[in-house]
């Protein structure tokens, strides 16, 4: 029997683009670096220069407070909750949307955005008016003494619906590229739903939903707007960390504000960063296909 | 028999089932939340509806929000447009950094963005005494609102022209070449009408986020009656006055603005569609 | 009976798909599904394999009615066209998946699963890869891996969805070559659906041609080549020259040229008619040897390989004529554009036209 030689296929023959001038080039990489420091560098700068403004002690210090930590506290809580919660949407989603054809799709997917789509304040403003204690349905839950707004559960919801979209919108294009292809060859070779999708879907899915919870987290952490509305500036029980950014900033006490803001700020290098590195494994895999 | 027939029309398994929970959770999370606008709103009936929204503070806060939205994502457009042309088109020391941190307005708590560029151009900070050498407010004004709106616009544009730039064919920049085009004819009449759409809509987007936008504007933007006061603010303050109707009018109007961009930016996809395809 | 499909249609909303499929498949029989895309072989395999369900009509695989049986449960192998292979698991594991999904009780030990995929992967020469990653093969190595993945749960039928079409001419025609070899070990009662007529003239036992959703023809290749059953059969099996003409008193007329007509025209009455002819069923010489002979100036010489394609234009035909010679004959004949050739039909294929135009 003959062994069929592997056409192991060209190398991509590298072509040169036609490339502007080396002044036009200079000039605009310039402009965009111009750009880059008043609007993304200065801003950074500003706020490690802030923070350290009194000296690292002080700087610990400002971090250490109980108040502070209760920020951290609340805030991971409210990650903790929200992104599990998200993702397993967004797996569910998206199973739904790629998996099968139905009628209504293309709406459902802009269904889907519309949190994007909503103000902040909107977003909140929607929750004191269905949740509120002056609401029929807040006024009935305060009588069974459950409180919602004003209190963690109502940053918690409110966030919920801030980061809705994030995992969905990473699975959907994801899948779809992926097809149904596979599933189908699991299922003439006999597997069942759930052998399925642990075996062939989730490992093809884990780094998109991993990315994807990744920027629910980012916007989780860093929400403001909206659960500015819901929270009520309870100081040690329902302030999350941008919301201690801010009383302490309205406080003028500006160093230890921007103490605070370094951690948002060096968790936002992270996330770019992380988003950058696996973007680029993305379509190192993506090129082997 | 024709309901066991209509079951197995999907042949992969637990249609029933996500398509239930996410349609559940949809509601629950979203549409059930965002429906109390319009139960707020609409017993107030059309006279108290029309007066909410149309008194002078509020008028002049939305035409505020949408001024400074425009022009700061007009800013973003070519702003943008420059920064994805050097990121796609150049090679230089430092250009993933510079790529990853296009995405720092996306990743940074609106917040940390609104005190920073409050400090920053304060009177006493790093760019406020150049702009008050030059005599240009920024703090406290409506040009400190478009500055705060063209850092959160900004990536959307850049991200949304990338890939169009980069699945843009060498070959049609070459062949106007050899038709004799100079790179500035080739730019204007084959590169900006490719690239239109993906502007358009990255710009949309920048627009209707910045309508939207609160947690970095209002630290730079003083918040002055009839000034300075952003549409988001306008809700924030009756609600604080327990005006719930009166939010639920104000959010509405903006609502149904947004929603219209969403359809302006399906519409244009679908332009884009029908064009190229 | 290896494969029964009785009465099976499938309409979707704006066209019908099938329409009243019967066919019957021998066990061990190689089949190859023949039409042009859109024609309704790639939904009809994926009905049988119960990846698309019928509207109507019953499969009966091996004697059992496997008609409203999930897939799961149908036990047939199906070989995707872009091969579908797991791109997380190794190519060990993508073959050792249909086993390993088997419920506790019917599952085979650890070491009977490890002797059948390296036994599988052995019979499709890919034994070196256990441990490769679907993306470190070639399109080749695919298919062949898929196809022992489809192998590996013993299916009763194996469905193979354009098998051929992902790969470059050359691996095609060596593949093709082995997977005949390989049926012929085997024996697995097979369908393959394909567009190209020449794979399923050199590969399969039955071919069974499609178009619109409905049979055309169904024998084998020999069969189906030298006895197109109509029009569309013929324009698909290969070139073909098409006349259009009028049967009129027991001759047919193509032109200004005429022929006898076939025995069951011979009575009819007159009406349209299509001829076919074949382009290697074409004589050629440069010396008038009957009276009927067709004249003609040779407008095009191609070289097609062994063949020499000529393009001749004959007077009375509206279209040039395509023939092909073998090379020694245009050798001798020293043919060059420009010369005037006398043509001869050695065999003519006359259909009616009742209900055309």
């Amino acid at each position: 029997m003959s062994t069929p030689l592997l056409s192991q296929g060209t190398p991509p023959v590298v072509r040169k683009k036609i490339s502007d001038p080396l002044p036009v080039r200079i000039l605009l990489i310039g402009l965009t670096l111009l750009f880059f420091i008043g609007f993304v560098f200065l801003p950074l700068g500003l706020v490690f220069a802030q923070a350290f403004q009194k000296g690292w002690d002080f700087y610990l210090e400002a971090i250490r407070e109980p108040y502070t930590i209760e920020a951290v506290k609340l805030t991971l809580t409210t990650v903790a909750i929200v992104v599990p919660l998200n993702a397993f949407f967004g797996v569910t989603a998206a199973w739904a949307i790629t998996k099968f054809s139905f009628p209504g799709k293309a709406a459902l997917k802009t269904l889907l955005d519309l949190p994007f789509a909503v103000s902040p304040v909107i977003a909140g403003l929607i929750f004191v008016l269905l949740l509120g204690s002056r609401t029929p349905f807040g006024s009935w839950l305060g009588e069974q003494g459950i409180k919602i707004i004003f209190s963690t559960p109502g940053i918690i919801i409110a966030t919920l619906f801030v980061t809705f979209p994030f995992v969905a919108r990473e699975l959907i294009p994801l899948m779809e590229a992926q097809g149904r292809d596979e599933e189908e060859a699991a299922l003439t070779l006999g597997a069942k739903g759930w052998q399925i999708f642990g075996k062939i879907t989730l490992p093809n899915i884990r780094w998109g939903l991993l990315y994807g919870m990744i920027l629910c987290s980012a916007r989780a952490i860093g929400e403001f707007g909206a659960v500015s509305v819901v929270s009520g500036h309870i100081r040690g029980q329902t302030n999350t960390i941008p919301l201690h950014v801010e009383i302490l900033y309205s406080e003028y006490n500006f160093t230890a504000s921007f103490a605070v803001a370094s951690l948002l700020v060096f968790l936002a290098l992270t996330t770019v960063i992380v988003k950058a590195v696996m973007e680029n494994r993305f379509q190192k895999n993506s090129s082997q296909h | 028999m024709a309901i066991f027939q209509k079951k197995r029309r999907n042949i992969l398994p637990g249609f029933g089932l996500s398509m239930g929970y996410t349609v559940f959770y949809l509601s629950a999370v979203v549409i059930v939340p965002l429906s109390m606008i319009f139960f707020n709103a609409i017993p107030m009936g059309w006279e108290p509806f029309l007066s909410a929204v149309t008194a002078p503070r509020v008028l002049a806060s939305y035409k505020l929000s949408f001024s400074t939205a425009f022009l700061a994502a007009l800013f973003d457009a070519v702003a943008g447009l420059l920064t994805a042309w050097v990121l796609v088109r150049y090679r230089f020391p430092g250009k993933a950094f510079l790529d990853a941190l296009v995405d720092i307005p996306f990743a940074l708590p609106t917040a940390v963005a609104g005190i920073c560029f409050a400090t920053l151009y304060s009177p006493v900070g790093w760019l406020g005494e150049i702009t008050a050498k030059w005599n240009i407010e920024v703090i406290n004004s409506p040009t400190g609102i478009v500055v705060a709106l063209i850092f959160i616009g900004f990536p959307f544009v850049v991200r949304t022209l990338q890939p169009v730039l980069e699945e843009l064919e060498p070959e049609i920049e070459e062949s106007a070449h050899c038709l004799g085009a100079t790179r500035l004819q080739t730019f204007r009449k084959i590169l900006l009408p490719h690239l239109f759409p993906a502007l358009l809509t990255g710009s949309t987007l920048a627009f209707a986020r910045g309508i939207g936008e609160y947690g970095s504007v209002i630290f730079i933007a003083g918040n002055l009656p009839m000034k300075t006061e952003i549409a988001p603010l306008m809700i924030m303050s009756k609600l604080d006055q327990y005006d719930y109707n009166g939010a639920s009018a104000v959010a509405l109007v903006l609502l149904v603005i947004s929603f219209s961009m969403i359809l302006l930016l399906n519409a244009i996809q679908e332009w884009q569609q029908k064009e190229y395809r | 009976m290896g494969i029964e499909l009785q009465n099976i249609t499938k309409k979707f909303t704006d066209y019908t798909a099938l329409d009243n499929i019967s066919l019957n498949i021998a066990s061990g029989e190689l089949i190859a599904l023949l039409g042009p895309s859109g024609c309704g072989k790639t939904t009809l395999l994926r009905i049988i394999a119960g990846l698309e369900s019928a509207d109507s009509g019953k499969i009966i695989l091996e004697g059992k009615d496997t008609t409203n049986l999930p897939p799961r449960e149908k036990n047939v192998g199906f070989v995707f066209q872009h091969y579908a292979l797991f791109r997380r698991l190794n190519v060990y594991e993508n073959v050792a998946f249909g086993l390993k999904v088997l419920p506790r009780s019917k599952r085979p030990s650890k070491s009977e699963i490890k002797d059948r995929v390296e036994h599988l992967l052995k019979l499709v020469q890919m034994e070196w890869a256990l441990k490769r990653y679907p993306s470190q093969l070639s399109g080749g190595q695919r298919q062949r891996v898929a196809l022992a993945r489809a192998l590996a749960v013993n299916p009763r039928v194996l469905l193979l969805d354009e098998p051929f079409s992902a790969l470059d001419a050359k691996v095609r025609q060596e593949l093709r070559r082995w997977l005949r070899k390989l049926h012929d070990e085997i024996h697995v009662t097979s369908i393959f659906v394909t567009h190209d007529q020449e794979e399923a003239l050199e590969l399969a036992d039955r071919i069974v041609v499609i178009n619109k959703g409905k049979i055309e023809q169904q024998g084998t290749p020999q069969e189906v080549y030298d006895h197109p059953a109509n029009a569309f059969v013929y324009n698909f099996l290969g070139n073909v020259n098409v006349f259009h003409g009028r049967v009129h008193e027991g001759m047919v007329t193509l032109g200004g040229h005429s022929v006898d007509a076939p025995d069951e025209l011979k009575n009819s009455a007159e009406k349209t008619s299509q001829t076919f002819v074949r382009p290697h069923e074409i004589g050629i010489s440069k010396i008038r040897s009957e009276g009927n002979d067709l004249e003609g100036t040779i407008r095009e010489i191609r070289l097609l390989g062994g063949q020499i394609g000529l393009n001749i234009e004959c007077e009375g035909f509206d279209q040039p004529i395509d023939a092909e010679i073998p090379r020694e004959l245009y050798l001798n004949l020293q043919l060059k554009k420009g010369d005037r050739v006398f043509v001869t039909f050695n065999k003519v294929k006359v259909f009616a036209c009742d209900y055309e135009i």
